[in-house]
């Protein structure tokens, strides 16, 4: 009997698209002489003093496991951090778990509380890995589409009329990858007022939390009532520019961690031990790099947005993440056709909104991880495309 | 932001990159273009920001091979005028590119730029050792360049990001 591979494939992953517009992303990949603005990760390297724990912990020979949580000394500074910034206690031993990047966090946290069925509202435009990972855990994505006129923040009401008797978690992704915007405490509020009445768990995952401009980043977690069904994810990446380290984590209730951790300690066994020293040296002595680069995004961040404005393509000002999320509807041409004529006719490359689902069409993400040079001459190039194309 | 925290961010944005526009730098440092303008005009006119230039890899020009050495200075101060108008002195030649009073084993720190070990040598033995107040000098020839100014030569790896990542 002859062998098919196809026969063996699990019929949910099939049925899961690749992330992103494949066609679009083969092209763009292919293009290494183009003025890229499309990655999501920081452009600084790591700062030095944070390399250089990593590679002192090599030379001691700190190359084995952890236990699987994490370093106790990386959980105790995760803890001390979350106090110090934004007022949350956590218990180090049992209230956190140290993961592969705050996407095996979240995978975690559907895998260890979905039953088939449960629904997960996730708000869109966003990261594109909630709702393939709600379905490997057997769950229900149901989109809640944002809208551009709420600064794409989730409203009470859209919250409360996506909420079923099968609504088992809501994602909320802010600061937002790819729109950049921010749920305010008030805003935080309003939501919590609508879990309140439910039997909802939150996962909040607030990776871009340090890259907030204007107003320090409020979690939902300090909102009343909240603390206990908050599970909050965040990482390295961002705030440090780690992003090639992989290191992530998550803090909430001890028996949701706990059930977290059977599923990591099977499938993953501990983050990379090397990264978790170089981590337990960025949250002591970190600080000032975050505000160093927050302050070099900022300066980018105001001249991507005046840029754009100045195009003719609206951009509203967005308050977190790096990214800008102008609208491209003027132009008459789709996210997707916008992408690709950029791409072969000015060499620039920029995401297609719709990436982040359904109602991210009608937009463009521009990161501005990028320096001043590039970010300039992309907006050089993409004002003489949309000239051409009026 | 104050009027001070919008003077230095300006400088420290130009410093990094002086070709911006007058409308960049205000979008950048957050603020209106007439006040970039005015804050600038008071930097020049202060003399807080003395000049424009570029930052250069003298290594990538082909025509130009110059030599670079590093000296150290012992000098006997002058009564009333301590260093400064030894320093004053020091200052016109042209081959002096930078000058630093310093504390430690010896009094100034001077940076000399030539057309070859040879020049330096001269400029050394014939000018600035026979000075007044000059009591020994030290030369120490530049090999490489690695960092200047904060920049590091040659520049940093080019960007090894993918293209798209979501």
């Amino acid at each position: 009997m002859s062998f098919n591979p196809e026969s063996m494939l699990n019929s949910v992953v099939k049925d899961i698209p690749p992330s992103g517009i494949r066609k679009f992303f083969d092209i763009a990949a292919e293009m290494k002489d183009a003025i890229s603005l499309g990655v999501g990760e920081p452009d600084f390297v790591t700062p030095w003093h944070i390399r250089d724990m990593g590679i002192h912990s090599l030379q001691k020979g700190q190359t084995h496991y952890t236990s699987n949580k994490g370093l106790k000394e990386l959980r105790q500074e995760i803890s001390n951090y979350l106090k110090r910034r934004f007022n949350l206690t956590y218990d180090a031993l049992t209230q956190s778990i140290v993961t592969v990047g705050g996407s095996e966090a979240i995978d975690l946290l559907f895998r260890a509380v979905i039953e088939p069925g449960d629904e997960v509202i996730i708000p869109e435009p966003s990261f594109v890995c909630y709702s393939p990972l709600t379905r490997l855990a057997g769950g229900v994505p149901v989109p809640l589409n944002t809208k551009a006129e709420n600064n794409f923040k989730i409203t009470a009401e859209e919250l409360a009329a996506a909420i079923t008797p099968k609504t088992k978690v809501l994602v909320l992704p802010y600061p937002n990858n790819p729109t950049g915007g921010i749920m305010t405490r008030e805003d935080l509020e309003g939501i919590a007022e609508v879990i309140r009445k439910s039997n909802i768990l939150i996962l909040s995952d607030e990776i871009y939390a340090e890259l907030t401009y204007g107003r320090q980043h409020c979690s939902i977690a300090e909102i009343d009532g909240m603390y206990e069904r908050t599970v909050l994810v965040s990482g390295f990446s961002k705030s440090y520019a780690m992003t090639g380290w992989r290191l992530g984590y998550a803090c909430g209730h001890p028996a949701i961690i706990s059930e977290m951790t059977k599923v990591h300690q099977y499938g993953i066994m501990s983050a990379p031990t090397t990264a978790q020293y170089a981590a337990v040296e960025a949250l002591k002595n970190g600080d000032a790099d975050i505000e160093a680069m927050r302050d070099e995004y900022d300066g980018r961040r105001r001249l991507i947005v005046g840029g754009f404005n100045a195009i003719g393509l609206d951009c509203f000002e967005p308050e977190g993440a790096f990214y800008a999320f102008p609208c491209i509807k003027s132009t008459g041409l789709s996210s997707n056709d916008f992408c690709e004529k950029l791409l072969y006719s000015k060499k620039v490359a920029v995401v297609p909104g719709n990436a982040f689902g359904a109602s991210g069409e009608g937009h463009i993400r521009c990161s501005y991880a990028y320096s001043l040079d590039s970010i300039n001459e992309a907006l050089n190039r993409i004002e003489a495309f949309v000239k051409e194309n009026k | 932001m104050n009027e001070n925290k919008i003077m230095e961010k300006i400088v420290e944005i130009l410093h990094k990159n002086c070709k911006l526009s007058l409308e960049q730098v205000a979008a950048i440092a957050g603020t209106s273009t007439e006040t970039a303008a005015t804050v600038i005009d008071t930097l020049e006119k202060s003399g807080t920001i003395m000049g424009y230039g570029a930052v250069v890899n003298w290594e990538k020009l082909a025509t130009r091979d110059k030599v670079t050495a590093y000296i150290e200075l012992k000098v006997t101060p002058q009564r009333n005028n301590g260093f400064n108008r030894i320093a004053q002195q020091i200052c016109q030649f042209k081959e002096v590119k930078s000058l630093n009073l310093m504390s430690g084993g010896y009094d100034f720190g001077v940076t000399v730029e030539g057309d070859s070990i040879r020049d330096i040598s001269l400029f050394v033995s014939e000018h600035l050792a026979p000075m007044e107040s000059v009591l020994s000098t030290a030369t120490h020839f530049v090999l490489r360049r690695f960092k200047d100014d904060g920049i590091i030569f040659p520049m940093e790896s080019e960007d090894d990001r993918e293209v798209i990542s979501l």
